[in-house]
């Protein structure tokens, strides 16, 4: 079968519509406007919904709506676009409401300019707005898993009722590469805490509010049982050259791929590095960091941004060896060549 | 006096008791007494019961006094973040067109932090209804100024009186939604006394026909009585209300088209396989590209184009890309991005590898076409040794200084010119590599032309010139 040549941010509608994603809500803004040029131009042809909504703010309300109506829904933006939706952000997670949220991240603070960077990594591992409360993080490093992370990202904000991030950046948002593309679209089922404007639901109340301190206290404890079970069934990651590597790098997105190319250089000149890849940035893939540093002479986290990274690293391993971090800011990348002198 | 027993019970869309408030009093509502938010929750129940869409019917709570109005509604419920709920409201109605979505909001909720969401669902003509409570001032969050607080109004936070300076002027939202084109029905009315109550009771229940019927966006504004807020009696607040609101936000109808609105009821999406597969140009994935290409033998390629805009450099790029994806190799395609793109040159970098490919980014290239002098300037230094350089001599007058490097001089931007397809020229530079250095077959290139350009006469001038850069190349 066929693969399609295509860019990461349209691999990403496409994943999610053959997820059974039908109701797209956005604002435009660079690097992730193809994610919405793609939703706009899809959705109608077979009944779907588009919304270029007034405004970011908007379009996560948008979302909260029709999440809460039981539908599967998404939106996508960056960094400052972003940051106003985090408020939104904390109601779904507040009032358990599944959905897809996808951040292209470009550079900060600020305005900051629309080249790659991942200096939205603490707001969006962290959940980005107020309260006690955790996103899961996708973190796709191909047009493929654009396309992969769409389609499955929807079966774990259902199975835990909690919104999903798929955290990429502008390369990975921009690049074309080809992917295959699942063959069967996914059903929709039906929840008993979703409000569909019938007999069935009519006793449903989607809502975020708990007047009770002691039953807002149970409800955060309860929402953090969660994100231990969520800790425990949804680790993903890779090891790439991982298992004898005497140089363990981390790192994710467009990073990632830097750093493969790196590995293989390494590998070419004796030098065992290995890349430990996390494609869930919450939960961390902590069991996995602790397995490679044990063996690891030296742990370098490469991230496009100010040792964001290289702290939950630190922390997955409880500080016990030196994590050292290596980060281009502002649009910068590192070369392969800058990432191999790191170890020789 | 009555022998009609329904008019001493409650509506049947409000719950029998108020569990949901979770203290032991479940008979009471929590509003103050004189407050207009109960006797407009009534009107509204009772209107979802006459009109028999209590299971149909989603209300949108909002944050205000009203946060708890799914105390007492017998229908789903959504609660939403502050000013928001014309946002939430949208997202649940188009997800569920079928419903009924009530939204509700007091002035400080809708008239300021939400003023975009409520002008913006009104352009949109969302179908919804929209119950607006205008007290002229914020009752949960102790008595604030309102957007709608009335000139030299004493609140929490105008303490000398609202200034017209400083604060400007009391938003007189009806008037502002009657400009635009889509709302269907937009109405002033006002719970001070029992002549305007029983009016009021009528236009809550059209405005919500008004969506049973698919006629769009309706919006009543309600001006209401908070004594709490405005620290007067229950008499004294409605009394003001009349004599002070009524003067600054006149009663009346603002927008009636529903006699003429067409009604429109939106469906429900596909979920038909073939439908959304279809919709995605996914349906016949299957291909009669005949691969040619020994992969195993296959060496890596890291290729830059650039020129400037105009000349296609883009699409050959990924023209490659495609082409190397028929053959079943990896490839990447990146347009030039960061600090590069500034200063004129488009690029991109395009990898090929029988391998997965870890970075994207073509750092030394083994392949560099230039279609312009600058591009060839800032470029020829990063070629790898031995490397090709192919330079579009119809542009470029300048020579490669580079003795450790192939380079070809190709009149590109002549060729394609001369065939009639100038914008083809970062193309033929793609045949003059394929022709060179035969990683894949540049004929193959004529099946990704043909795939990809629909229209047939020009697909076959790409050819032509495709060809015609080969016989050149082959000539040399």
């Amino acid at each position: 079968m066929q693969k399609e040549f295509i860019k990461g941010n349209e691999a990403v509608v496409k994943g999610a519509i053959l997820a059974g994603c039908t109701h797209y809500f956005g604002y435009p803004i660079t690097p992730a406007s193809e994610i919405a040029h793609a939703a706009s131009f899809y959705m109608p042809l077979f009944g779907g919904t588009f919304i270029q909504a007034e405004s970011e703010v908007s379009a996560i309300n948008m979302v909260y709506g029709a999440a809460g109506a039981g539908v599967r829904c998404m939106t996508a933006s960056s960094g400052p676009g972003f940051s106003l939706k985090a408020e939104g952000i904390s109601y779904l997670a507040g009032a358990e409401l599944p959905c897809v949220i996808v951040d292209v991240m470009r550079a900060g603070p600020g305005l900051g300019n629309i080249f790659p960077e991942q200096g939205d990594y603490n707001q969006v591992v962290k959940g980005a707005g107020h309260g006690n409360y955790k996103v899961v993080v996708l973190a796709p490093n191909s047009a493929q898993e654009m396309a992969d992370h769409g389609y499955m990202a929807f079966d774990i904000a259902e199975k835990h009722r909690i919104p999903v991030m798929i955290l990429t950046d502008a390369y990975i948002g921009q690049m074309m590469e080809p992917v295959d593309f699942p063959t069967e679209v996914k059903k929709v089922k039906r929840f008993d805490w979703a409000v569909y404007g019938d007999k069935e639901s009519r006793q449903a109340l989607v809502t975020s509010i708990v007047m009770s301190a002691e039953l807002l206290e149970e409800h955060n404890i309860k929402l953090n049982k969660k994100y231990e079970k969520i800790e425990k069934e949804e680790v993903k990651y890779e090891g790439y050259k991982l298992d004898d590597a005497d140089v363990v790098f981390v790192a994710y997105g467009v990073s990632s791929r830097i750093v493969m190319s790196a590995v293989d250089i390494l590998r070419n000149k004796n030098i065992k590095a290995g890349l430990l890849r996390p494609i869930t940035l919450f939960p961390f893939p902590k069991q996995a960091c602790i397995d490679a540093a044990s063996k690891a002479k030296k742990i370098i986290a490469v991230e496009l941004s100010n040792g964001q990274l290289a702290d939950d690293v630190r922390l997955a391993i409880n500080c016990k060896k030196e994590v050292q971090h290596y980060g281009r800011m502002g649009g910068m990348t590192p070369t392969v060549e800058e990432i191999v002198s790191l170890v020789e | 006096m009555s022998t009609n027993p329904n008019i001493l019970s409650k509506s049947k869309a409000f719950y029998d008791e108020f569990t949901r408030k979770g203290v032991e009093d479940v008979i009471t509502t929590h509003y103050c007494p004189g407050c207009g938010h109960g006797i407009l929750h009534k009107m509204i129940a009772e209107a979802v019961a006459d009109l028999g869409i209590q299971d149909k019917t989603i209300l949108i709570s909002p944050v205000g006094c009203s946060v708890f109005a799914y105390y007492y509604f017998d229908t789903g419920n959504v609660q939403v973040a502050h000013g928001r709920a014309p946002a939430a409201a949208t997202g649940v109605k188009r997800a569920r067109p079928g419903s009924i979505v009530i939204s509700y909001q007091g002035d400080g909720d809708l008239a300021a932090i939400g003023t975009a969401e409520i002008v913006h669902a009104a352009n949109r003509g969302e179908s919804m209804t929209v119950f607006f409570v205008n007290n002229a001032i914020y009752g949960m969050t102790g008595g604030q100024m309102a957007p709608t607080t009335t000139i030299g109004q004493k609140t929490a936070t105008t303490p000398y009186g609202r200034k017209a300076e400083n604060e400007g002027y009391p938003i007189k939202m009806s008037e502002l939604i009657s400009t635009l084109n889509a709302p269907v029905f937009v109405e002033r009315v006002s719970l001070a006394d029992v002549p305007n109550r029983n009016k009021t009771r009528n236009v809550v229940k059209k405005a919500i026909q008004n969506q049973v019927e698919g006629k769009g966006f309706s919006f009543v504004e309600v001006l209401s009585a908070c004594p709490s807020g405005l620290k007067k009696t229950p008499v004294e607040t409605n009394e003001w209300v009349k004599s002070t609101l009524h003067t600054i936000f006149p009663i009346g109808n603002y927008r009636d088209n529903t006699a003429n609105a067409q009604a429109m009821f939106k469906k429900d999406p596909s979920s038909n396989r073939d439908d959304v597969l279809k919709a995605l140009n996914l349906l016949d994935r299957s291909t009669d590209y005949k691969t040619s290409v020994d992969k195993t033998k296959f060496t890596d390629q890291n290729v830059r184009l650039a020129g400037f805009g105009g000349q296609g450099i883009l699409s050959a790029g990924s023209t490659l890309s495609v082409l190397a994806m028929y053959e079943g190799l990896e490839t990447t395609w990146i347009p030039s991005y960061g600090p590069e793109m500034r200063g004129g040159t488009s690029n991109c970098h395009v990898r090929v590898s029988n391998k997965r490919i870890g970075s994207p980014l073509v750092e030394t290239p083994n392949v560099l076409i230039t279609m312009n002098g600058p591009s060839l300037e800032k470029f020829e230094s990063i070629v790898e040794k031995n490397g090709i350089i192919i330079v579009n001599s119809s542009i470029i007058d300048k020579k490669v200084t580079r003795k450790d490097v192939k380079t070809y001089y190709v009149p590109l931007t002549q060729i394609s010119t001369d065939m009639g397809v100038p914008a083809a020229q970062s193309v033929a530079g793609l045949a003059a590599y394929l022709a060179i250095t035969k990683v894949i077959p540049v004929e193959k290139l004529e099946y990704i032309v043909h795939k990809s350009l629909k229209r047939k006469e020009l697909a076959e001038k790409n050819i032509a010139i495709i060809r015609k850069v080969a016989e050149y190349i082959n000539s040399l």
